[in-house]
Order: structure tokens, then sequence, then C-alpha cells
């Protein structure tokens, strides 16, 4: 069962991805998950604080219940649906990183040095994940939406912000990956 | 249970983001290495599929479950914050190897990580909320 258990192809993912946004417009919904950062932080009363967090997140509960079947999805695919085949990256990628002093995935989907529990200790990787959330949660909130909601939803529907947002995407993670990784990982 | 849908949306986007190791940080190096067609393909066709149904949408005049018209919101006008707001989340996409999705999808899959990861997402949102009206957008 090695379809199942091992590296999914792009074309059958990338075709399910886009039937996942189809789906939810089905739903009467628009993909997009980075607004359930702004939702959490209206639960969580922010609204106390900001404008931009007062609005009806009552609304929506719909998305949260999509990032909860996410979360299970995680779940179930890593510790039910995975051999350790995985994660077969170019060796050259391999080489590269080596020299940052990251390990080789051999089925992992992210390095232990950055993601296990273990690693947390390390105050440098706990303000790698910090700087790196905040990022992430301020630029796409910025930008109004992240992988989903612009190079998903907003390039299907052909929306020229999407485009600029999708160009932004690419010349952060360009600078970072080419740039500012190997300086942090010395 | 009106959310039972959306839950298993969810639970295949978490599955296909999984198994397609979308979430990993691995993949993610090696797609801004340009070291793999692999990432680029699944954006690629996960558009394709995405146009081709909005496509259909609009020139069918499909309707959605409950039989009201599919209404899809165009993105406002603008370029300072999509450029902006989109350099600075491509530099946390990098860093630490999630977007929004995954970070949830890895949490739910166990990885620690992936929670300080949120703490910090959910600061910078905040942060954002605090600075929106001082901000070009």
């Amino acid at each position: 069962m090695e379809v199942i258990y091992g590296t999914w192809p792009w074309y059958i993912s990338g075709f399910l991805i886009g039937m996942v946004m189809l789906a939810l417009l089905y739903f009467g919904k628009a993909f997009g998950m980075s607004s359930n950062l702004r939702t959490l932080c209206s639960i969580a009363g922010a609204g106390r604080f900001a404008d931009f967090f007062r609005f009806d997140w009552k609304a929506q509960r719909w998305n949260l219940a999509v990032v909860f079947g996410a979360m299970l999805g995680g779940f179930v695919a890593v510790h039910f649906l995975s051999n350790g085949s995985g994660v077969n990256l170019n060796p050259i990628t391999v080489e590269q990183l080596a020299t940052m002093h990251i390990e080789a995935p051999e089925g992992k989907l992210a390095p232990d040095s950055l993601m296990g529990f273990e690693a947390l200790k390390n105050p440098k990787t706990f303000i790698i994940l910090v700087a790196g959330g905040l990022l992430i949660g301020f630029g796409t909130r910025y930008a109004g939406g992240c992988t989903s909601g612009h190079a998903i939803s907003g390039l299907s529907n052909l929306q020229l912000p999407s485009l600029i947002a999708v160009i932004g995407f690419f010349i952060g993670g360009l600078i970072m990956s080419h740039f500012l990784l190997p300086l942090i990982f010395r | 249970m009106k959310y039972i849908k959306f839950i298993l949306v969810g639970f295949v986007f978490g599955i296909v983001l999984t198994k397609s190791e979308a979430v990993s940080w691995y993949r993610i190096y090696e797609m801004f290495q340009f070291q793999s067609f692999h990432m680029f393909g699944i954006i690629m066709v996960a558009v394709m599929t995405g146009l081709i149904g909005v496509q259909l949408i609009k020139r069918k005049n499909v309707k959605d479950y409950t039989g009201a018209p599919i209404a899809i919101e165009p993105k406002e006008k603008g370029f300072a914050r999509y450029i902006i707001g989109g350099t600075l989340f491509g530099l946390g996409w990098a860093m630490v190897g999630s977007c929004p999705g995954p970070i949830f999808i890895l949490l739910g899959a166990g990885f620690w990580g992936a929670g300080v990861i949120l703490l910090g997402a959910l600061l910078g949102t905040y942060i954002y909320g605090l600075l929106k009206d001082m901000l070009p957008h």
C-alpha cells in the first residue's frame, strides 16, 4: 500500500486541494486559513484593545470547524497513514542542509532540532519559532490572506491583488531561504 | 450537526497536506531552493483545478447547497499591503516552514514546535490589529 503510505504525488494532492476550495464554495464559504488567527484573537478578548478584533466571530465558527478537521487529518495522516518512507528530498538539498547542521529528514516532516519537544528548551530555537510565527501572523493579516486565501482561492479567481501577494510570498521566501537561513543556522 | 461537513472538508485538507508533505519544513526549503518540482506542481494543479471550477461556477451559475447563487468576493484593490504583507509572510513561511493551515495540521499531528509558531502567529495578528490604521494599505 505504498500508494497510501508514501508521498502522495503532486498531481493528486494539487487536485484534492483545489477540490477542498471548491467544496467550501459549494457550502457557501471561502477557503482561507489565516483568518482563523484573527478569530482566535477575538475569542481571546483582543477586541478590548483594537477595533480590528470587534467583529462577529461567531459567524466564523465554520472555519474553526475546518481547522479542527485539519488537525484531526494531520494526526491520522502521521500516525496511521505513514510508514516513514516519505520526504525524499533532492540529495543536493540534503547536502546543503548538512552545512547548516540540519539533519536529513529520514521520513520526518520537520527537523527535530526545530520542531521537537527537546528543541524548545533551546532559547535560540524558541526565538526562531516565535519570530517565524510573528512574521506569518502579521504578514498574512496585512496582506489579507495566505497560501490558501491568495495563492489558491485568489489566483483561481484571477485576482490581481492575489498575484501581487503571491509575488511577495516568493520575494520574502527567497530572501529567507537563500540569505537569512544560512546566517540563522550557521 | 451543521458543522460536520466543515470538519470533514478540514479532515481531507489535513490528510492531503500531510501526505503531500506540503506541511514539511524540508519541502518548503527545497521549493525555495528550486531543487524540486513537487511543491510547484501541487500549487499549479490546485490553482488549475480551482480555476476550472470557478469558471464552471460562473458560466453555469452553479448554486450552493442551499440553492443560493455562489458569490465569490473579489479582493480589495491595492498594492502596498499585498507586496509588503506578502513579503513579510514569505519570510516567516520559509523560516519555520509553515503557512497558517499547516501550523494547525502540524499541531494536530503532535509537533510541539507548531504550538510555539501558533503563539507567535497570534501575537503577530494582534500587533497588526493594533497598528492597522498606521500602515499603508
